[in-house]
């Protein structure tokens, strides 16, 4: 079972659409696995042209350093499909962001490999925000059993569906419980493809067509 | 119950209904590049998995391959040669349909599929690309995956599918001369934001979107998740029907199948009285060539405009980064690049387009213009048209295909600080380049900033040529 608590540091990110792109550049996307992605994250906000770490970054300043949670602008993760933002961000560390809206992809991405997101009101944003700017470092904590997330600014609640939920506290294997509904797919897919025929292989029919043009 | 076409295709196809939320979705179509796949087929391995129907699934090298003219195609990069020929041995292993580096119709996954008739009414098409959105001109149902999902695709055919809200955005009107769906698209962004249709799937109506034809609805549905979407579509019409017969052989010569699809198709529309949880309406009349100005898809204005006051902190920090001030006209910007290409405008008609507004004019001094065709069919039927010789003449670099500049994620990278006319999707801090600016725009209009040198409204030029 995971942890159910994710609390510490939490650094803020008070910037609106923070897109994929910025949370970790293409040039980190080159390879077949998934190792060390942290060194990608948020590459450009971090250093600068000539790889020196930006002192106006907030994960670069004093307190912030391995910082568990991220505080969102609204649309967090917005963009490119690339789950390669949600390996990196783990694997530097990352175990929650807060924010009051995310990319639809990104969510279903992070759900997908247990990192927590916990979309809040604007307003507790906006709190969360301003203490940070006026007191430094401030702590947060997420409660996912009770979907709380609780601060010097007072406490939100945040929604998962029931399926988030058993991923992230029991581990469901999402692809594990599908292969279940094996014969119901082969069955659906048998009936689909008659009601469909058009539709059957289209990939394969299509490559077949084109290999046979006289080159 | 009344139904709206979003409904109908994810009722149709819907395995098992899972919870409250989520259905077992079943996918006709399920599309790959070599970047968002590896770990997917790793996963697989890992589990001693095979891909359940490989005929249903295809892979293309598009966002890494280098887009030089030359005639065989070298992946210089080690790490990217390594993606490359990683997804061919995949696909082999898999018996997976590859159109491969050097492959005669390799080329963007949203531009081959539906140029050679993979995709076609009705059709739930899926992508570890959030820009498969696309596909909805032809009313199918698409959208992007990440890797995880990837693999679950390639197990079941199938996805774990939480369902979205429906939103019916209704433009009407004729599009003035000089705009095309990429300003109607950027418009609409502008509009409603960019997080503005997230968490729905949208669905285009109106007597404009039924003036357009298909490529130009590849480019309005395509760019529908730079306002946050899950999906976009358009009920197929007339003009759709005929889009997918011309491109599907083995369909168009089977004439009972034939009749039979066609009259399935004609069911693929909302119910008169579905309800739709949001409704947008605009007007395409009055509509100027739209360019973005900031570091979002959303900050986007008439070419005629100024450039807008700041009214949150995000937008200080655009401002900031395109090096523009408010108050400025946005035309007479000098730009230093242009690109042409992308699954949003590197089609023929986009080329055509170009070619219209270029006429015997020249790229101006200083400027650096490329043109990547989306795919391989692009480039030739470009060529046979003699775009490409008129372009060539007029000093636009002709590329072979690929994402390129849309991400810059092959060797084809801006330095700091250049300016950039844009043909594709994505105005993001970085994207094209760290430092680069990018400003977002028609075909069209990019064309207009090539031959000047700086932003220009397009319609200055064709009424000069008139």
């Amino acid at each position: 079972m995971m942890q159910t608590i994710i609390e510490g540091v939490a650094a803020p990110l008070p910037i609106a659409n923070l897109d994929t792109d910025q949370i970790i550049p293409k040039q980190f996307l080159r390879g077949i696995d998934k190792a060390g992605l942290d060194r990608g994250i948020f590459y450009d906000l971090r250093f600068d042209a000539a790889g020196a770490p930006r002192v106006d970054f907030v994960l670069n300043q004093p307190g912030y350093a391995g910082a568990p949670i991220l505080l969102g602008g609204a649309n967090f993760g917005c963009g490119s499909s690339r789950e390669h933002a949600v390996w990196g961000l783990q694997q530097f560390g990352v175990r929650a962001v807060i924010a009051s809206s995310f990319g639809e992809i990104f969510y279903s991405n992070a759900m997908n490999n247990g990192l927590m997101l916990a979309t809040v009101p604007e307003e507790y944003m906006e709190c969360l925000f301003a203490l940070a700017a006026s007191s430094g470092p401030i702590e947060v904590r997420v409660d996912v059993e009770r979907l709380e997330v609780s601060s010097a600014a007072g406490t939100a609640r945040f929604t998962l569906s029931e399926r988030h939920r058993r991923m992230f506290m029991d581990g469901l294997d999402m692809l594990g419980a599908s292969l279940q509904h094996l014969p119901a797919i082969r069955e659906f897919a048998g009936r689909w493809q008659q009601d469909h025929p058009w539709l059957k292989d289209v990939a394969a029919g299509a490559r077949a067509r084109l290999d046979r043009l006289p080159s | 119950m009344s139904k709206t076409l979003y409904r109908k295709l994810v009722d149709a196809h819907t395995v098992v209904q899972l919870d409250a939320d989520n259905v077992l979705l079943y996918a006709d179509l399920h599309l790959m590049n070599e970047y968002t796949s590896p770990q997917a087929f790793a996963g697989l391995a890992e589990r001693g998995l095979t891909t359940l129907y490989p005929g249903q699934n295809v892979a293309t090298v598009s966002h890494i391959i280098p887009t030089h003219a030359d005639k065989l195609r070298i992946i210089a990069d080690g790490d990217s040669a390594l993606q490359a020929s990683n997804l061919k041995r995949n696909c082999e292993r898999h018996g997976i349909p590859l159109f491969d580096t050097n492959d005669r119709f390799q080329g963007i996954e949203h531009v081959i599929a539906p140029e050679h008739g993979m995709i076609r009414p009705g059709m739930v098409v899926i992508c570890g690309d959030s820009h498969t959105t696309t596909y909805g001109a032809l009313g199918a149902l698409g959208f992007g995956i990440g890797t995880t999902e990837v693999e679950h695709l390639l197990a079941t055919q199938t996805l774990v599918y939480r369902m979205a809200g429906d939103m019916r955005i209704r433009i009407d009107g004729e599009l003035p001369p000089g705009t095309t769906a990429k300003d109607l698209v950027l418009m609409v962004i502008a509009h409603i934001g960019a997080q503005g249709a997230r968490g729905y799937v949208v669905e285009f109506t109106g007597s404009t979107i039924a003036a357009l034809s298909i490529e130009a609805r590849f480019t309005l549905c395509n760019m529908a998740v730079e306002a946050g979407a899950r999906g976009a579509l358009i009920a197929p019409d007339a003009t759709a029907v005929r889009y997918v017969l011309d491109h599907c052989p083995d369909l168009a010569g089977d004439a009972q199948m034939r009749e039979r699809a066609v009259a399935q198709w004609a069911q693929l529309a909302s119910d008169p009285d579905a309800v739709f949880d949001i409704e947008h309406r605009f007007e395409a009349a009055g509509l100027a060539p739209i360019v973005t100005w900031g570091t979002s898809p959303d900050q986007a204005m008439p070419v005629t405009g100024r450039v807008p006051e700041a009214r949150h902190a995000s937008d200080t920090r655009a401002l900031q980064y395109a090096g523009l001030a408010s108050g400025m006209p946005l035309a007479g910007v000098d730009i230093q690049h242009v690109f042409i290409g992308s699954c949003t405008n590197g089609r023929i008609e986009d080329l055509r387009a170009v070619a219209a507004v270029v006429g015997g004019r020249k790229v101006a001094p200083g400027v650096r213009a490329m043109v990547v065709p989306g795919s391989g069919a692009v480039r030739e039927q470009a060529e046979r048209e003699g775009i490409a010789a008129q372009l060539i003449a007029a000093g636009f670099e002709w590329r072979k295909p690929g994402c390129s500049m849309c991400l810059a994620m092959n060797d084809d990278v801006l330095a700091p600080a250049i300016r950039c006319a844009s043909t594709t999707n994505r105005n993001f801090e970085g994207r094209q380049g760290r430092g680069a600016i990018t400003h977002l725009m028609s075909p069209a209009m990019a064309a207009a900033a090539a031959v000047t040198g700086k932003i220009t409204d397009v319609r200055t030029l064709l009424e000069h040529a008139q």
